[in-house]
């Protein structure tokens, strides 16, 4: 019977069946950070427990820490007590730590496929939602709780149930200026928040071939924002290229066989899965949001929705209170509202190549006076690479901060906020309200987009800077 | 974990849909190293109408007089989207909410509660409509939820039934040790690890 690459990677990990109760699956891979960890390692040591696998366990510091600086003394009291505390959990446990000042420190989804940590046919889990990043290697990788950090701690497994699945197939090609943000985007906004609950989603379709790792890592972390369990694109020569030669990567023999073996995952042919979305890549234009949540989205060509254009209640509701928060009124042209904080930065949208296609709408231009605009690599690896490629040069040319890695103003955890009332644009993951800083108004989208934001001092059609 | 049995208690109506963990708690108070103070936080930005938390906002329902005392949470569809943060469940425990009753939950959240002793309740949105109805006619107005029996009896005194995965009701109803209960079954982790030292040695 063909079978998706979701039910091939599950049964491969499943170390016994439900039997009316819950499935338990082997963790192949877990990653560890500062904020989500702590009361797990501390439930850990007042259980007596200990850690199974440390050697599968990979750690950094990302969500708290000052993209500012990486002179410890000057790190703020509370977050420097959560990075001391994950240090001394990881060298009680023995687990591999990128410390605060680490060569290849960065945000946790970043480090994991540059360091060769993530790899096809995985089962990967973090304490963190955006996980589902991994999935862009054919991995089966999603976020947990810290009960569930502990459990995998504990038993180098997960109880879990087993998901729908959903196919999300993008055929077409994409034209310049529209990026696979744009397709997770249009995407969230076609099924919605809650579109994918319950289901793990598969992208697949020609737009999806055509991608580099980095843009398959962008639509894959978002899958959380459609409510999917984890998000999948099948591994192909793309994929291998990009593994081959890193870090913690098979070498020689061992390559040949985990090869071998990744090329059995793709789903097969005439596999029938739960939920099927279509989306047209020909047609797609840059997204942008105009609410407080991912699926509150339209293109950059079009105008702030009225509420009551929407059709149920809920929805209605849901719309007036977004653009109350957002300060926005029906009818306003997306392209044209102002905004004073530019941030290219987060798991979604600070690898090489994101940096790499801003640079080229900045370059030989400045930031508006209105506006500060910041950048923050994913990871101090992307962060090196930049600047070997002179990207840091094009960036403070133009007026905008260089930073170290970090989550920095996705989350607004650490010192980069956004102050009450300012309205930024943002190539990270979430438009929540408080988000990025409390009463901080977010506009998502690609970070071409978000380019383009910096030097008019308003959100743009990035296309006509191609 | 606390066992979940029954529980009746005052029903607050958070008129919202997807409310995300970042409201929930937001990300300010994620620093702290510990599972416990978490409910003076909870719904932060809502409740409150400094950055400080010490001028409580009149008009967001928690602070009603009628609702103060709510054990159960009333909401609508997508509750607790967003980041996996366990802290929103253990502010809304801390906070005392046993109960919460919406169309839809986030998978990760609903996983965090299920293990922190919190009934989440899935009705169908006519039902949740009909919920709303009474307690905002009615403030203060209890909600009775009974696991076993898989009810949730409204003010107006019609049960509504409710389904849940098996193996959650059983956690809820025992205040299962999930780490121990997995840990029955050591020897098929074992064996599982070997079978992977075989076939798949660059995973181990």
């Amino acid at each position: 019977m063909p079978k998706t690459m979701y039910e091939k990677i599950w049964e491969a990990h499943l170390v016994r069946p439900s039997q009316g109760d819950t499935a338990i699956l082997y963790v192949d891979r877990h990653l560890v950070h500062e904020v989500t960890s702590p009361q797990a390692f501390a439930a850990l040591r007042e259980t007596g427990r200990s850690v199974v696998h440390p050697e599968k366990a990979f750690a950094t510091m990302d969500h708290n820490v000052s993209t500012h600086t990486r002179d410890w003394s000057l790190v703020e009291k509370t977050s420097r007590v959560q990075m001391e505390t994950l240090q001394k959990n990881c060298k009680q446990f023995g687990i591999k730590l990128y410390d605060f000042a680490d060569a290849h420190q960065g945000i946790v989804h970043a480090i994991g496929p540059e360091l060769g940590i993530t790899q096809p046919g995985m089962t990967i889990v973090c304490g963190d939602s955006h996980t589902s990043t991994h999935g862009a290697f054919g991995a089966l990788a999603f976020g947990i709780g810290t009960s569930e950090v502990e459990h995998v701690l504990a038993t180098q497994t997960l109880q879990q149930d087993k998901a729908r699945t959903m196919l999300i197939r993008i055929d077409g090609t994409l034209k310049p200026g529209v990026t696979s943000k744009d397709i997770i985007l249009a995407i969230i906004g076609k099924i919605g928040t809650a579109g994918a609950a319950g289901h793990v989603m598969e992208y697949a379709g020609s737009a999806i071939r055509n991608l580099s790792m980095e843009s398959r890592m962008t639509i894959c972390n978002m899958s959380i924002e459609a409510g999917g369990r984890a998000g999948m694109i099948a591994p192909d020569d793309t994929t291998f290229e990009y593994l081959k030669g890193r870090e913690y990567a098979p070498k020689g023999e061992m390559w040949e066989r985990a090869l071998a073996y990744w090329k059995t995952l793709p789903s097969d042919p005439g596999v029938k899965f739960a939920a099927v979305v279509e989306l047209d890549a020909n047609t797609l234009k840059p997204q942008v949001t105009w609410g407080t949540s991912p699926g509150q989205v339209v293109s950059v060509e079009d105008k702030v929705p009225d509420p009551e254009s929407f059709t149920s209640p809920v929805d209605r509701t849901a719309a007036r209170h977004a653009l109350q928060y957002m300060d926005l009124k029906p009818g306003t042209p997306m392209a044209g509202i102002k905004v004073n904080k530019i941030f290219l930065g987060s798991c979604t949208n600070a690898r090489i190549e994101d940096l790499r296609d801003a640079a080229r709408i900045v370059k030989g231009r400045k930031v508006h006076q209105d506006v500060q605009a910041i950048v923050v690599p994913a990871s101090e690896g992307v962060r090196r690479q930049a600047e070997e490629e002179g990207l840091d040069k094009i960036f403070k040319d133009a007026g905008f901060e260089w930073r170290f890695a970090g989550c920095s103003m996705c989350l607004g955890m650490n010192d980069d906020q956004l102050k009450p009332g300012e309205r930024c644009a943002s190539s990270s993951n979430r438009n929540f309200e408080g988000r990025q800083g409390p009463g901080g108004r977010t506009h998502l989208m690609s970070p071409i987009m978000v380019a383009a934001a910096a030097i008019e001092g308003k959100i743009t059609d990035a296309r006509k800077y191609l | 974990m606390n066992p979940f049995t029954k529980h009746t208690g005052i029903a607050a109506p958070l008129d919202r849909v997807n409310v995300d963990t970042d409201a929930i708690v937001p990300k300010q108070f994620l620093r702290k190293i510990e599972r416990s103070g978490f409910g003076k936080h909870l719904f932060h930005e809502w409740r409150y109408l400094d950055y400080e938390g010490t001028r409580e906002n009149p008009d967001f329902v928690l602070n009603k007089p009628a609702y103060r005392k709510a054990t159960v949470l009333l909401t609508r569809d997508n509750f607790g989207c967003g980041s996996s943060r366990e802290h929103a469940p253990w502010a809304l425990a801390d906070y005392g909410f046993r109960v919460i009753i919406a169309p839809a939950f986030a998978d990760i959240f609903y996983n965090n509660c299920v293990k922190n002793g919190i009934l989440l309740v899935a009705l169908k949105s006519d039902e949740v409509e009909s919920l709303f109805k009474q307690v905002t006619q009615k403030p203060g107005e209890q909600v009775s939820a009974d696991l076993e029996k898989q009810t949730v009896t409204a003010p107006a005194g019609k049960p509504y039934h409710f389904d849940i995965n098996p193996f959650a009701k059983t956690c809820l109803l025992k205040g299962l040790d999930h780490i121990g209960w997995t840990q029955q079954f050591a020897d098929k982790i074992r064996d599982f690890e070997q079978k992977l030292t075989q076939e798949k040695p660059w995973l181990v």
